[in-house]
């Protein structure tokens, strides 16, 4: 369980995080989503104790992180792949961070064949991919077999096949009852591995929901409806087996009835319809909309010439 | 989890076995690149091959000299002079054993599987001084003896004879004070060819610049430059305070001591 309660940072006079407050539930994959520069691996930093806050505070398993004294055991994280010293071995970059946690040698070895690098294991890190970087980088995540984990970013630069191995063993990892927290800037990939998600933008928190939700509410085929008696509406509508999110403007939003079904609905039990229309969104169109406002840094539209 | 990561070391002893963990990391972390290794056998090439060719030069140019340069001639420091270039080596070495940590990032990972960043840096310097210490002595020895053997029949000194022995110690001892000055200079600046700079500058560029400067406060201030310590391995000292061999070394030592407080002060407060 990891747990941020007005988590703020500034540097300098930008504030990178904003006053944050969230959970990270263990068993579930919790998705950590915003576009670059949002303050994902500035919260991060933060949960390792890498970066102080500069208000508020975040702890691991209730304790904060600096006081831990075998971290590793309890908390394991991939914060930057390449973070590895070139000149060095897989081996004995892991092996100087195991012996750091009293970790067995025998540990190393293992990891390396878990995360498929044990062939290479003796050869300087300085030729590895970014693939295999990532690999390295899990592994020492994994050395302290820890409950807690954090993947910065886990499948950028991956091949295909490398992104469906990440995305299967970090579900396989929640699966066992660990806290799971992996940010990406991509929503399709979220879509794929999160169980809940953690939307952020500017340093600010968005949306804190768990992906069927965000799913039912911003995206997919859903029906927009406004009528004379929205409360009245919906509970028909929920009633028929619809999902069914009221807006404060009054407009409902229906997920699991179609149009069609949805008038004979209405005329069925005299409700006045203002208007009945379909909206598909993507949910990449989702996610740009709920963090539209919120990036930082956008490419101008180009200029006709 | 599984049952092989499970066993935490025990806890009973927690300071002591926290302390042992971290310095065996940080000596896999020394000895895994070839940084490290590689240095030490430059600068023992240099130190000791330095000490035949000089020893070598200086015989007979020494039974050539007036006796009063007879009487100023100084068989240790002769023979140990390839210090000098030495010292730039290992001062680079302390510099980038730090800075290699923070270009590449791997200092995060330090500090996520040890929180206690004092205990890291700590623990980083000593176990650096020990490695260094125990070569660059063992060097400094080398190339006595076979400087002293190359000078004779020109004059030349037993390891019995007053203040030999002090010099010979002194050669290891300055160069791994620079060693921990590159280090911790390397903290505080982070960035390899800062620290480097920084580090060459204090050493090589600021005695110079005294001595530019014309004026006799600026000459006695020049005393008490990191170089003084260089006073270690001669046996005949001059300058304005004749600093002895261990007022030297107490020199260059307090200016390691400034930059150890700067470091370990910054390390604490600084996000990594």
């Amino acid at each position: 369980m990891i747990e941020a309660q007005s988590l703020t940072k500034v540097y300098g006079g930008t504030t990178a995080v904003d006053g944050i407050d969230f959970q990270v539930k263990p068993g579930l994959v919790t998705g950590f989503l915003g576009p670059n520069g949002a303050g994902k691996s500035t919260t991060m930093r933060m949960i390792l104790g890498l970066d102080l806050p500069t208000s508020g505070t975040v702890a691991v398993g209730g304790r904060r992180y600096q006081g831990r004294v075998w971290p590793l055991h309890e908390v394991g994280a991939l914060l930057d792949a390449r973070a590895v010293h070139p000149g060095r071995s897989a081996y004995d970059h892991l092996h100087s961070l195991a012996a750091a946690n009293g970790i067995a040698r025998a540990r190393v070895d293992e990891v390396l064949e878990q995360v498929g690098l044990a062939s290479v294991a003796r050869k300087r890190a300085g030729g590895f991919s970014l693939g295999m970087f990532q690999r390295l980088g899990i592994a020492g995540a994994l050395l302290g077999d820890p409950g807690t984990l954090l993947f910065d970013e886990p499948v950028n630069g991956l091949d295909p096949e490398g992104i469906i191995w990440i995305r299967t063993f970090i579900r396989s990892l929640a699966a066992e009852g660990r806290t799971v927290l992996v940010s990406s800037h991509l929503m399709s990939e979220m879509a794929l591995t999160a169980d809940h998600l953690l939307v952020i933008g500017r340093g600010r928190m968005i949306a804190d929901m768990p992906l069927s939700e965000l799913m039912a509410r911003h995206s997919g085929d859903r029906v927009e409806v406004r009528s004379a008696d929205p409360q009245w509406m919906a509970a028909d509508l929920r009633a028929a087996g619809a999902q069914v999110t009221l807006e404060p403007d009054g407009t409902l939003g229906v997920v699991g009835l179609g149009s069609r079904k949805i008038g004979e609905l209405a005329a069925e039990r005299g409700h006045v319809l203002y208007q009945l229309r379909d909206v598909t969104v993507s949910l990449e169109e989702a996610y740009f909309r709920l963090t539209g406002e919120s990036v930082e840094f956008r490419a101008a539209a180009p200029v006709a010439s | 989890m599984s049952a092989q990561a499970a066993t935490v070391p025990s806890r009973g002893i927690r300071l002591d076995s926290r302390l042992r963990a971290t310095a065996r990391s940080e000596w896999i972390k020394f000895r895994s690149v070839r940084s490290g290794p590689f240095v030490l056998v430059a600068t023992a090439l240099i130190v000791v091959v330095g000490a035949w060719l000089l020893g070598d030069a200086n015989r007979g140019s020494y039974l050539a000299a007036s006796p009063a340069g007879k009487a100023a001639f100084d068989p240790v420091f002769t023979v140990l002079q390839g210090i000098e270039l030495a010292q730039l080596f290992v001062g680079a070495l302390g510099v980038i054993t730090v800075t290699g940590e923070y270009a590449s990032g791997l200092i995060r990972g330090t500090f996520v599987a040890t929180p206690q960043r004092a205990q890291v840096l700590a623990i980083k310097a000593l176990v650096f001084a020990v490695v260094v210490w125990a070569c660059c002595t063992a060097m400094s020895f080398a190339a006595f003896f076979l400087g002293q053997s190359v000078l004779s029949p020109a004059k030349h000194a037993g390891i019995g004879d007053p203040g030999v022995l002090t010099a010979v110690f002194g050669g290891g001892l300055y160069l791994t004070l620079v060693g921990l000055l590159g280090m911790f200079i390397g903290v505080l600046v982070r960035r390899t060819p800062a620290a480097l700079a920084a580090l060459f500058g204090l050493l090589a560029v600021l005695p110079i610049v005294f001595i530019e400067i014309p004026g006799k406060i600026t000459k006695n201030l020049g005393e008490y430059t990191p170089d003084a310590g260089e006073q270690a391995y001669q046996l005949v000292h001059s300058g304005a305070y004749a600093l002895g061999p261990w007022q030297g070394l107490g020199v260059l030592a307090a200016y390691v001591a400034v930059a150890a407080v700067a470091a370990f002060a910054i390390i604490l407060r600084r996000d990594a």
